[in-house]
């Protein structure tokens, strides 16, 4: 019999093992690259792959990463070098910069980087096609004779990092005269309309083959490599070594425009990434064709492939935002289920945590200081960080998004606990002390029951605050309705947006109302 | 009995200065005697009260009741020996009258039945009907029964000792003689010792068979009103019974 026991967990422990966790971060490309490996690593390996999209951002990948909650995400060598290695000097050379990384990550953190995939996602110009034609502009030098007249729109990021306009100003000696702050998913529409001349966007981008633009040479060699490549856990891949023989399939097998049009079938022709990759590797040969050549995925993906389409030809249309909702009101309501549920135990715990602190606090004045201070120092600390702190400890899951939840709803009821109970009428602590209650006594039958309306009012403000932070925890995969807001954000898909954020939105207001009438219900009687 | 002997009271504030609430403070209450400490505010008349069910400690000198120094006796036993009446009544407005009376009751683990029964019988002694307001809140009472509620809660464990900080002093003048024309008698009978804090003199009169005029910290004459008005110690005696005249002429 226990040997059976033992048979079992050990056959549990070696399959958990051999599931493979890839990571993706929440934008088309990553999705995509993910997809690529997954597929590419299950069809020629024995290895079970289990996918974690949607990870808000660098950071968050990495610390996965780093924690083993990853095993593998694609990752790019400038953000590699600049974001994780927190180097400052810029590497230009492609080569050198790609070993250069892939020796520090596996010297310090044993990670390993695996073959590029090819293509270069880096920053780029793009100008109007009809003003570059009209100015004669093929490379970014040749602005600075215009740089007077051209309204350039930057995203924020570009505008403000070294290796965005500031240095590339400095590096072509160009000094732009006219150019504000465009938040990247509407540049191409603002480019569009004419509403300016120029904008910053990635190399690899599936609306420059929509867009009249025309993407400038960096003819100085100035944005830094931006190559992607597999970077794998030196623990998973000694275990595995047939990962790294299943990827060096997709070495190099990606140019900048099959990287543009997978990127351009998913956001514009609402291919699901997973179809896009299928289709790209039945295509070179990766994976072995089951798809009809007839395949949405596969004729979308031909089509961008031979002839990209006439610029600014409108894209198949996708589902509004009703036929969206009748398509998945069942995933809406789960996720909505899930999201109540982590705010409805994150809430409970924090309360479980601040009452008694807060009584502890009415009457140690140091301890309310350090208690009080620390909780303030808690809500200041931006929520996708506190996530990224959570994914060490707890790993990267539901947990670590609740523990997050529970650190920001703390305050409001710790504060509001002080503050009922301090605030209660002098008089009649006076009358309960002088008549001869006991402090406990006092506690329990005139301090709270007086504190109670504020205390709610503390845990009411927490409940809201939740509700909103919890979209969050999409970032890290745990689910609640801010999946779809991150999906919705990674395919620029404006309907699926609201899919998320209407829901989320009206169970705010749900939660801020029905907590006002229990509210109501508990203490009828207090002053008012 | 309650008895204070050479008593004196110093507060620090936070900066440090010291103020002296009350200077050499001697004074003996006779049992079932009705007290009344009288003068201006802040010449330390309710410090002294709040010296009895030591709310306060006295800085030098001994507080006794019934013949025991306070600082001896265990605190809750202590003040729950002693009713205590506030200016404003002091009602928890989340709990019902008969709640707020009995809370003591309550704690001091008594049958509900008991406590049902002298919920009524301390409504009827401060004449209030127990039907009609037993199970209302204070926000549903005027300032007058709020005032006969907290005195019936003060009585609720039939203390043998009742201290009153200005029980009338936030009433309207006919509210306040009703009230005192209602509880005279009551107190009389009742054979309490009671220590009462006030600084209207027609009040002090009216309930205590003797009074003691406070003045910074000092009790400057103790004695009847006719002791008072007959030899008044100095001037400030005599100033203050002035006020009394001058309203009933």
């Amino acid at each position: 019999m226990r040997g059976l026991v033992s048979l079992l967990v050990t056959a549990a422990v070696l399959t958990a093992q051999d599931r493979i966790r890839i990571g993706a971060k929440n934008f088309t490309e990553s999705a995509v690259l993910a997809e690529l490996m997954a597929q590419t690593i299950e069809a020629h390996t024995d290895l079970e792959v289990e996918l974690r999209t949607g990870l808000g951002g660098t950071m968050i990948c990495w610390a996965a990463l780093l924690s083993g909650e990853v095993d593998i995400y694609a990752e790019y060598t400038g953000t590699g070098w600049a974001t994780i290695l927190g180097n400052t000097d810029k590497l230009t050379d492609p080569l050198r910069a790609f070993f250069e990384v892939q020796r520090r990550c596996r010297e310090d953190h044993d990670v390993h980087w695996l073959e590029p995939f090819g293509f270069n996602n880096t920053y780029a110009l793009a100008m109007r096609e009809d003003l570059a034609a009209d100015l004669g502009v093929t490379r970014i030098s040749d602005l600075v004779g215009h740089q007077d007249t051209l309204r350039a729109g930057f995203g924020f990021e570009f505008g403000s990092r070294n290796d965005g306009y500031p240095g590339l100003a400095t590096a072509y000696g160009l000094d732009l005269v006219n150019t504000r702050t465009v938040e990247h998913a509407l540049a191409y529409e603002a480019i569009q309309s004419g509403a300016i001349d120029l904008m910053d966007a990635y190399s690899t981008d599936g609306k420059l083959l929509r867009f009249r633009v025309r993407v400038l040479e960096d003819d100085r060699r100035f944005f830094p490599p931006y190559n992607a490549a597999p970077m794998v856990r030196g623990a998973t891949l000694r275990r595995h070594p047939e990962i790294q023989r299943a990827l060096s399939r997709l070495a190099f097998r990606l140019t900048d425009l099959d990287a543009q049009a997978l990127n351009y079938i998913v956001e514009s022709d609402g291919v699901a990434p997973r179809d896009a990759a299928r289709a790209f590797l039945e295509m070179v040969g990766v994976v072995e064709g089951e798809l009809s050549s007839a395949s949405k995925a596969r004729r979308a993906l031909a089509l961008v492939g031979k002839s990209p389409p006439e610029p600014g030809e409108q894209a198949t249309a996708r589902p509004g935002f009703v036929e969206l909702w009748t398509n998945r009101w069942r995933l809406v309501l789960s996720l909505l289920a899930q999201h109540i549920w982590m705010v409805l135990v994150a809430v409970f715990w924090a309360t479980v945590i601040s009452i008694p602190l807060g009584i502890a606090i009415t009457t140690r004045p140091k301890l309310r200081q350090v208690l009080i201070g620390s909780a303030g120092v808690l809500q200041t600390i931006p929520s996708m960080a506190l996530l990224v702190f959570m994914i060490p400890l707890l790993g990267m899951n539901r947990d670590s998004a609740i523990a997050a939840l529970i650190l920001y709803a703390i305050l409001p009821i710790l504060r509001n606990t002080y503050t009922g109970i301090a605030g209660v009428d002098r008089d009649l602590i006076d009358a309960a002390r002088g008549m001869g209650m006991r402090p406990r006594q006092m506690l329990r039958r005139v301090q709270l029951p007086l504190a109670l309306p504020t205390i709610m009012a503390g845990v009411r403000t927490s409940a809201v605050i939740s509700v909103g932070v919890a979209t969050l925890a999409a970032f890290i995969g745990a689910g609640g309705l801010g999946q779809l807001i991150v999906e919705g954000l990674y395919l620029n898909y404006g309907a699926m947006i609201w899919l998320g954020a209407i829901p989320a939105a009206l169970l705010a207001i749900a939660t801020d109302q029905v907590l006002g009438l229990v509210a109501a219900r508990i203490s009828p009687h207090a002053p008012r | 009995m309650i008895e204070f002997q050479s008593v004196h009271k110093k507060f620090v504030d936070a900066n440090g200065r010291e103020n002296v609430a009350l200077h050499d403070l001697s004074l003996a209450i006779a049992p079932g005697e009705v007290h009344c400490l009288i003068g201006t505010s802040g010449c330390g008349k309710t410090t002294s009260l709040r010296l009895v069910n030591r709310l306060e400690d006295p800085t030098v000198g001994k507080v006794l009741v019934g013949g025991e120094d306070v600082s001896g006796v265990d605190i809750i036993q202590l003040r729950r020996r002693i009713g205590y009446v506030i200016q404003t009544g002091g009602l928890f407005p989340h709990m019902t009258v008969a709640q707020n009376i009995s809370v003591l009751n309550t704690l001091e683990g008594q049958r509900e039945e008991v406590i049902r029964e002298r919920v009524r019988e301390l409504l009827s002694l401060v004449h209030l009907d127990a039907d009609q307001f037993a199970s209302r809140y204070p926000r549903e009472l005027s300032g007058g029964q709020r005032q006969r509620v907290g005195i019936a809660r003060a009585l609720a464990l039939d203390p043998e000792y009742l201290l009153m900080d200005e029980p009338f002093g936030a009433l309207d003048p006919v509210t306040r003689s009703q009230l005192l024309a209602d509880l005279q008698p009551v107190f009389r009978d009742l054979g309490k010792t009671v220590l009462l804090v006030t600084h209207d003199l027609e009040e002090a009169f009216a309930f205590g068979q003797r009074v003691s005029l406070m003045h910074a910290g000092r009790i400057v004459q103790t004695g009847t009103r006719e002791d008072l008005e007959s030899s008044p110690a100095d001037a400030f005696v005599e100033r203050f019974l002035q006020t009394l005249r001058r309203p009933s002429q």
